[in-house]
């Protein structure tokens, strides 16, 4: 997976946690992932399709997310399944948003499609073909997870004009 | 938490929004602002036809407006408002900030755009320039200018 592709979404996660939340933010951990992945709370899932095509998930825990919703209201709100998925849904699309916009003025054209929020048990599926970077981040609420798996649509197409000229 | 002074209208009062957004939650986070700034919330929508609607139905001063939102989106809602009503100010709030929607907007007349997530300071900023040129709003915003304070 290239790197290039995958630092505007950690840049741009570190920048939405530290100023929503006012308080500076540490990566904690990358590691590389080639398995379905498992979820640690509340996911939303946001695909990409265009000159580079994946997927992206931030995930963080109900507990985090109802610490990061009282924050920005500025006082305590009353836990609830609607406002863990709001807040989950509203992170992860500002996460998207200003990485798209460094890949926007990069020249990559793409479409975003909506956030797919997951709370349920089961494991959400990864690209096949590729393997995917997971990046724990600290914030002031406890710990976020971003989990990319993105390529280049390019690069894909010339693998695929390649093998079909050896067969 | 940062302390702002009021922007208020000529007539003294608080200054009106309509705030659109579809994301509830985001919605609730620009009225924390806006009620830092010592304005009222004259409507909220989550989506551009209600947004066209809200802002017949209550004439706000100052409309923020996201721009990915379902049924309408709001470089649409900004084109259509702005055809019947050349003088609405529009202030875009996207967490999109690429060019071209940027470019989008103001072409269609929306008078600025603000990045999400959103510091407060800064939308204080844009609304004391978009509120000044403004025949309905005070020189407060001047007249408080470098007042506010961390």
């Amino acid at each position: 997976m290239r790197m290039e592709l995958i630092q505007p979404f950690i840049n741009a996660a570190d920048a939405v946690f530290a100023e929503s939340l006012q308080a500076p933010t540490k990566i904690l951990d990358l590691s590389m992932d080639e398995n379905t992945y498992r979820r640690k709370g509340v996911a939303a899932l946001i695909a990409i399709k265009g000159d580079i095509e994946g997927r992206v998930i931030l995930d963080l825990s109900p507990e985090v997310a109802m610490k990061v919703a009282s924050h920005l209201a500025g006082s305590k709100v009353p836990e609830s399944d609607q406002v863990v998925r709001e807040t989950v849904c509203e992170l992860a699309n500002m996460v998207i948003g200003n990485s798209v916009t460094l890949l926007n003025d990069q020249g990559f054209r793409f479409k975003v499609f909506p956030p797919e929020i997951h709370m349920n048990e089961e494991g959400l599926a990864g690209s096949a073909d590729t393997e995917s970077m997971v990046i724990a981040i600290e914030t002031p609420c406890g710990q976020a997870y971003l989990n990319i798996s993105m390529h280049y649509l390019r690069r894909r197409r010339n693998e695929r004009n390649a093998a079909s000229v050896m067969d | 938490m940062q302390q702002f002074a009021a922007l208020l209208r000529k007539d003294n009062q608080p200054v009106r929004y309509l705030v659109v957004d579809d994301s509830v939650f985001a919605r609730k986070n620009i009225i924390k602002m806006i009620e830092m700034f010592g304005g009222e919330v004259a409507g909220e929508a989550g989506d551009g036809l209600t947004a066209i609607a809200e802002f017949n139905r209550t004439k706000p001063d100052i409309v923020l407006m996201d721009i990915t939102m379902p049924q309408m989106e709001g470089i649409e809602a900004v084109e259509r408002i702005v055809r019947q009503h050349g003088d609405a100010r529009i202030v875009m709030v996207s967490s999109v900030g690429y060019q071209e929607n940027i470019l989008a907007a103001l072409q269609k007349g929306a008078k600025h755009f603000v990045q999400k997530p959103v510091k407060p300071e800064v939308l204080y900023e844009i609304l004391r320039y978009v509120l000044s040129d403004d025949p309905n709003a005070t020189g407060a915003p001047v007249a408080f200018a470098g007042e506010h304070r961390a």
